[in-house]
């Protein structure tokens, strides 16, 4: 049978071209399914991916460590210890990559044209450089020189509100942990620059050093935030963690921020559902041009049959011809996929949309991302669902032509 | 002499609606190796109808017949494609080759599923091509062929693998004379030479000359 085979493969291949101009039509169509597919599939996969950094690196981390209660109510007298040995000790696992101590309190940040409410962190420079987004998004001005630098770093867009701007003096206020109003001066030493909006105007720098003094916390601090080498270690060391802090509070990103989350879960669906989507308008077009192929030549099926060749023989040869013509077709759009990313660079501008997109934390550059899982996925979903359903026209060339037909003009 | 086709009482009726069309009304008919039998008789008369059912491609409705000695009525549609393949050379009135071959694959496709070597099966092809006069056109396509040139390819395909038997219904049909003298020419001499046992179906008065029996058809029957 293996010269069945090349005989088989020689006529699929042939017919394939015979209507070339069907053929490059279809080919087109299936190219063109393809490239939404994985196009589409690259974007979202980098808003997907984006979205998670830019959550994980805005002061989330993948785990975070709080005094009981702080989070329903994050007041000053809610802190914890930096310098219990049960903490030094939980915090030395391997896969724990960075981790930053912060004080964090609501607080009024104030020009001399206007007041805003924001939230005040107090970061250990050298911690927080490796943590979140603040050391490489001060555009103006500079980050902190050190954990008793006494400067603030404010956000662009909160710097334009107040009407002030770098090297002007604003005034914080806040409660210290007397629950009396502590407020001090500080000179605007950075401005940063996220191109998020909320996240410009929510937050205001001091360092860790500079906000225990003058919220007379000691050593105390409001948060420990833990990054991983990988978000896939975050539940054994937030086991880990939980069992050597039974005191604290400890919890991971997927509860700290919920709505990232969900976006996470409903990418993987989303994305199935499109590809099916796309398949569907493509699966109509191939099983059409293939059954067209089929009815044009039910003379030649009939001789086949009438020549000794079994109704598999026909079966095999309609259904090689689909395959070769749905391969064909992924590899160009593979390749036309392929492109596409590498010529959108670090990603496409999407700012004349990025409004609504803030909420979700996106930044106004969508990187394309191509991932060999979603490759996969979209090539098998084409090629699967493809050969499936070019059974139908496969098997109607089988079946439907009596050997007899060749007989009667 | 052995019997290559045997026929007891072949009925066959078409339902056409609630009419009962009867296109053989009972053949009896016995074919011997090596001879070279012509079916005439007027349209409509059965001829097709009888070839097909020789042939496999049709089931009759009444009656039992054997081919290469096999019983055709006991067997399955893949068996008798089988049968086919390995002993039944057809030869029909046009659309015989599949165009997207060569009139060398054409030739080469039953000895290919045959399971005859490529080596073999080229040479194989090539001389019976050579024989039916078509030396240098092993590579043409079949549009790239004349309408009997064609024919000249479809006769080789069916004899080729030394097939029991070949069916040709109405071959010359679409062919001028003097192109269907040469035709007919081939089959007698593969026929003489070869050993090749024919039964062909013509309206044809020079296929009829050149016959070794002539039977007639008229209203599904033999006389
Ligand atoms: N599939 C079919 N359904 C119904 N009737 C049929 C069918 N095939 C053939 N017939 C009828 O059977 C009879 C014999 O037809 P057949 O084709 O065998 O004649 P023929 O001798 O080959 O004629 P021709 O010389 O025109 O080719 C005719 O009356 C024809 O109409
Ligand atoms: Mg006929």
């Amino acid at each position: 049978m293996k010269q069945g085979y090349t005989l088989i493969f020689a006529l699929a291949w042939r017919n394939l071209w015979r209507n070339p101009r069907r053929t490059i039509v279809i080919l087109f169509a299936i190219v063109l399914g393809a490239w939404a597919m994985i196009v589409m599939a690259a974007y979202s996969r980098g808003m997907s991916q984006q979205v998670f950094n830019n959550a994980i690196d805005n002061l989330l981390g993948h785990i975070q460590i709080h005094a009981p209660g702080y989070l329903e109510d994050p007041v000053i007298d809610r802190v914890l210890d930096t310098q219990q040995p049960a903490l030094k000790t939980a915090l030395l696992a391997p896969e724990i990559q960075h981790t930053a101590a912060r004080v964090r309190v609501p607080a009024v940040v104030a020009s001399e044209r206007d007041s805003q409410g924001v939230t005040l962190l107090g970061i250990d420079p050298a911690a927080e450089a490796d943590m979140s987004f603040i050391r490489k998004s001060v555009t103006l001005g500079k980050y902190f020189e050190g954990n008793q630098d006494g400067g603030i770093i404010l956000g662009k867009k909160l710097v334009e509100r107040l009407e002030t701007s770098l090297g002007r003096r604003v005034v914080l206020m806040t409660q210290n942990s007397q629950n009396k109003i502590a407020d001090r001066g500080f000179r605007i030493v950075g401005i940063f620059d996220t191109m998020i909006d909320a996240q410009e105007t929510s937050y205001a720098f001091i360092t860790l050093g500079t906000a225990q003094q003058m919220l007379d916390l000691g050593t105390n601090v409001s948060e420990i935030a833990v990054k991983l080498s990988h978000a896939d270690h975050t539940d054994k060391i937030l086991g880990g963690l939980r069992a050597g802090l039974p005191g604290l509070d400890v919890k991971p990103w997927y509860t700290l921020d919920a709505l990232t989350k969900l976006f996470q879960d409903t990418w993987e669906g989303s994305a199935f559902v499109w590809y099916l989507i796309v398949f569907l308008a493509m699966g109509f077009g191939i099983v059409n041009t293939i059954l067209m192929a089929v009815f044009e030549r039910t003379r030649e099926f009939g001789l086949f049959q009438a020549l000794g060749l079994k109704p598999n023989f026909i079966l095999l040869q309609v259904w090689l011809e689909s395959l070769l013509l749905l391969t064909t077709g992924l590899a160009i759009g593979n390749l036309v996929s392929w492109l596409t990313v590498l010529a959108t660079g670090d990603g496409i501008d999407v700012s004349a949309f990025s409004q609504g997109m803030e909420m979700v934390k996106l930044s106004k550059i969508i990187p394309f991302v191509l991932t060999t899982d979603d490759l996969v996925v979209a090539n098998a979903v084409v090629l699967i669902l493809g050969l499936l359903t070019c059974l139908y026209p496969a098997w109607r060339a089988a079946r439907l032509v009596p050997a007899h037909a060749i007989t009667r003009v | 002499m052995t019997a290559v086709v045997s026929c007891t009482n072949i009925k066959k009726i078409y339902k056409q609606g609630t009419i009962d069309v009867v296109a053989l009304a009972g053949v009896d008919l016995t074919v011997e190796q090596g001879d070279f039998v012509c079916l005439s008789g007027p349209s409509g008369s059965g001829k097709t109808t009888l070839l097909n059912i020789i042939g496999g491609l049709d089931m009759p409705s009444a009656g039992e017949i054997s081919v290469a000695g096999n019983m055709l009525h006991t067997m399955s549609k893949a068996q008798l494609a089988e049968m086919r393949l390995q002993h039944v050379g057809f030869v029909f009135q046009a659309y015989n080759l599949i165009p997207v071959l060569t009139a060398q694959e054409n030739v080469e496709m039953v000895m290919q599923m045959q399971g005859v070597s490529k080596r073999e099966r080229g040479r194989r092809a090539r001389q019976v091509l050579k024989e039916v006069g078509l030396e240098g056109m092993e590579n043409r396509k079949p549009p790239e062929l004349s309408g009997g040139q064609q024919q000249r390819v479809a006769v080789a395909r069916a004899i080729v693998s030394n097939p029991k038997l070949v069916l040709a219904d109405e071959p010359t049909a679409n062919l001028d004379s003097k192109t269907a003298e040469n035709l007919i020419d081939l089959m007698r001499h593969m026929n003489s030479e070869h050993g090749v046992t024919f039964v062909i179906s013509t309206h044809d008065p020079r296929v009829m000359l050149h016959a070794k029996r002539n039977l007639k058809m008229e209203d599904g029957r033999l006389v």
